[in-house]
């Protein structure tokens, strides 16, 4: 396949998983969107180009490990994993139902394919710091991967283990930050009147490579991008590694782009119609192009 | 006086060292406190196992955590105070929602830790984690019953509280001793009362009911190691015998193992239930003896305080229920 056509399969998908996401969010009548939708790309990429894992063998051990620490993008998660083949799409319509494998927050004890339970901010993180110094320990060759917030990394667990995995140094271990520039209420900023960003600019970037980290930054939506920063960043280099992928909260829906009031806002009929008509849209000029 | 032996947390590391040794699945994180916990021993004997973690509590639970879902059987010391208090969110949604084998080592458990004071006293770990859906709670009272009870958790598939002491502390068992986890253990017979106690409490609790003796009132010893999974037919058993029940511990008598006995009798076997322990209050530093006298958990104080509760609940059934007693 060429690169072209492998970027239109991947967005392709990502279509798939943005309609996914909205329509569960709006069936389920709670949940989140903002965050999802910003990280819905890379997670298309992770789960279809870079992950060595087996849909049809979820606890493979050597499989590499993947843990959504920002736990309430969930949706999205189960969106991927659904499309990839570890259970049928229909299943992510039972999101944050009663007695559903997909419970709100990843609950690693009832969905075969979860790597940690998730939801309380940061110990998503240094969970997988565990994962990878077992691995380490271990001798297994897997990579880790986790998915923290920008503003997730507000809380000092993130900024704990980044300090012990520089120690250990851990370069089997990969960070992806989803930096959508928003977190669910945020700063005021006062010239503006707006959510100000987590972290300005260079940041986020500059405190990880503060703390030894190996720091690759992306376009979070440009899918050929973000494919070869995430390949690249399984490169064995004596540190463990982060990327930081520029995100928009929201993103693929136009009104819920950039808007914190989305974080987990649930959409009226009207407009899950009119996402569900952009998201479509989007699609139709793809396959346009194909 | 009874023949005082090395401090729990020697044993601590001991055990740990012969288990790392044994078992290649074992690993111990330290939160910065092996060279006070007793941990730094499997440093020496096995420095690839033992994972340094820093002062950084929450992210050492998620990383025992991780490495649990990765095949190791992970023991995180630190001092109780800090791991239950300062790591609850980590093991809450990370050891006990999962139900990962990971085991928390609440070192300098109780009231003496080494003249520091409130800030590293916690008295209400039991409570917390006994509360805690899924979590085992085990505090031993002495050297032989602490080394079987690490053993022994080190084999649990789920996740697991255990206090360990700082000072060193009398001998209650021998060798022939077979702990068993979620069993309590009858140290001694009584007519009159029943003494339910945990921890290395129960080594002053056992001295008590002597002194007890010498004073004419009866007192069974009922140890409890496990406290959840509480003994409940232990404890029933031990109170249909007599008309009063009380509980000791070098914890809060908010919640603690007096907590729990008060539910089962509560529900199972009402007989009148006095929990003897540390008040609702913080600690502070001083001398071993003197914190214990002060804080009325020394072998005399609990003899004094349990004597009071016997003959007030005996005055109150009237001389008729004391003549009964023969």
């Amino acid at each position: 396949m060429s690169e072209g056509a492998e970027e239109g399969e991947l967005r392709a998908l990502a279509c798939d998983a943005r309609e996914t996401v909205v329509r569960a969010v709006a069936t389920a009548r709670g949940g989140h969107l903002g965050g999802p939708l910003s990280a819905v790309d890379a997670l298309v990429v992770l789960y279809f180009r870079v992950l060595r894992i087996r849909p049809e063998e979820p606890t493979w051990p050597e499989r590499d490990r993947f843990v959504l620490s920002k736990g309430h993008s969930s949706v999205a998660l189960y969106a991927v994993m659904a499309l990839r083949g570890y259970f049928p799409l229909e299943e992510v319509m039972t999101f944050d139902a009663i007695d559903s494998r997909l419970q709100g927050h990843p609950d690693m004890t009832m969905l075969p394919g979860l790597d940690m339970s998730t939801g309380s901010l940061g110990l998503g993180f240094s969970a997988a710091v565990g994962i990878a110094l077992g691995a380490s320990l271990r001798g297994s060759s897997f990579t880790t991967f986790v998915m923290v917030g920008d503003g997730e990394c507000n809380e000092g667990t993130v900024w704990e283990g980044a300090h012990v995995a520089r120690r250990y140094r851990l370069d089997n271990l990969v960070a992806v930050v989803d930096e959508n520039g928003l977190q669910q209420f945020g700063w005021r900023d006062p010239a503006t009147g707006r959510r100000a960003r987590p972290y300005e600019a260079a940041e986020l970037a500059d405190r990880w490579r503060a703390f030894g980290w190996r720091v690759l930054e992306v376009d979070g939506h440009d899918l050929r991008a973000l494919t070869a920063v995430l390949r690249e960043s399984r490169a064995r280099t004596g540190a463990p590694t982060v990327v930081v992928a520029h995100t928009v909260k929201g993103k693929g829906v136009s009104f819920m782009e950039d808007d914190f009031s989305w974080h987990s806002r649930v959409p009226t009929a009207d407009e899950l119609a009119c996402a569900l008509e952009e998201i479509d849209v989007a699609r139709r000029a793809l396959e346009r192009a194909r | 006086m009874r023949v005082v032996g090395p401090p729990l947390r020697q044993v601590l590391g001991e055990t740990l060292s012969e288990l790392a040794g044994r078992d290649t699945r074992i690993v111990v994180l330290d939160g910065d406190v092996g060279s006070s916990t007793g941990g730094a021993a499997v440093e020496t004997a096995h420095p690839g196992r033992y994972l340094q973690a820093g002062i950084a509590e929450q992210n050492m639970v998620a990383m025992a955590a991780g490495l649990a879902t990765v095949g190791f059987v992970p023991f995180v010391t630190t001092f109780a105070c800090f791991a239950v208090a300062r790591a609850l969110d980590s093991i809450r949604v990370l050891v006990a929602q999962p139900g990962l084998p990971v085991t928390i080592v609440g070192g300098y458990a109780g009231l003496l830790t080494g003249m520091t004071g409130k800030t590293h006293q916690i008295f209400n770990d039991v409570a917390v984690m006994r509360s805690l859906a899924r979590m085992t709670v085990v505090a031993p009272a002495d050297q032989i019953e602490a080394r079987q009870a690490v053993e022994r958790l080190a084999a649990l598939d789920g996740p697991a509280y255990i206090q360990i002491t700082r000072e060193p502390s009398p001998a209650i068992f021998d060798e022939d001793y077979h702990f068993e986890l979620g069993r309590a253990v009858v140290l001694r017979d009584g007519d009159d009362l029943v003494l339910v106690s945990t921890g290395v409490q129960t080594t002053r609790v056992v001295e008590a009911a002597e002194l007890l003796a010498a004073r004419g009132v009866s007192a069974a010893v009922l140890h409890c190691p496990t406290v959840k999974p509480i003994d409940e037919d232990a404890l029933v058993e031990a109170a249909l015998g007599v008309g009063l029940v009380v509980t000791v511990e070098e914890q809060s008598v908010l919640g603690g193992l007096g907590g729990a006995v008060a539910e089962v009798l509560a529900d199972k076997a009402p007989v009148p239930v006095k929990r003897l322990g540390i008040q609702d209050c913080y600690g502070e530093s001083g001398p071993n003896e003197a914190l214990l006298e002060k804080y009325r958990l020394s072998a005399a104080r609990v003899a004094d305080d349990v004597e009071r509760v016997f003959s007030t609940i005996r005055t109150r059934k009237g001389p008729a229920a004391a003549r009964s007693r023969g």
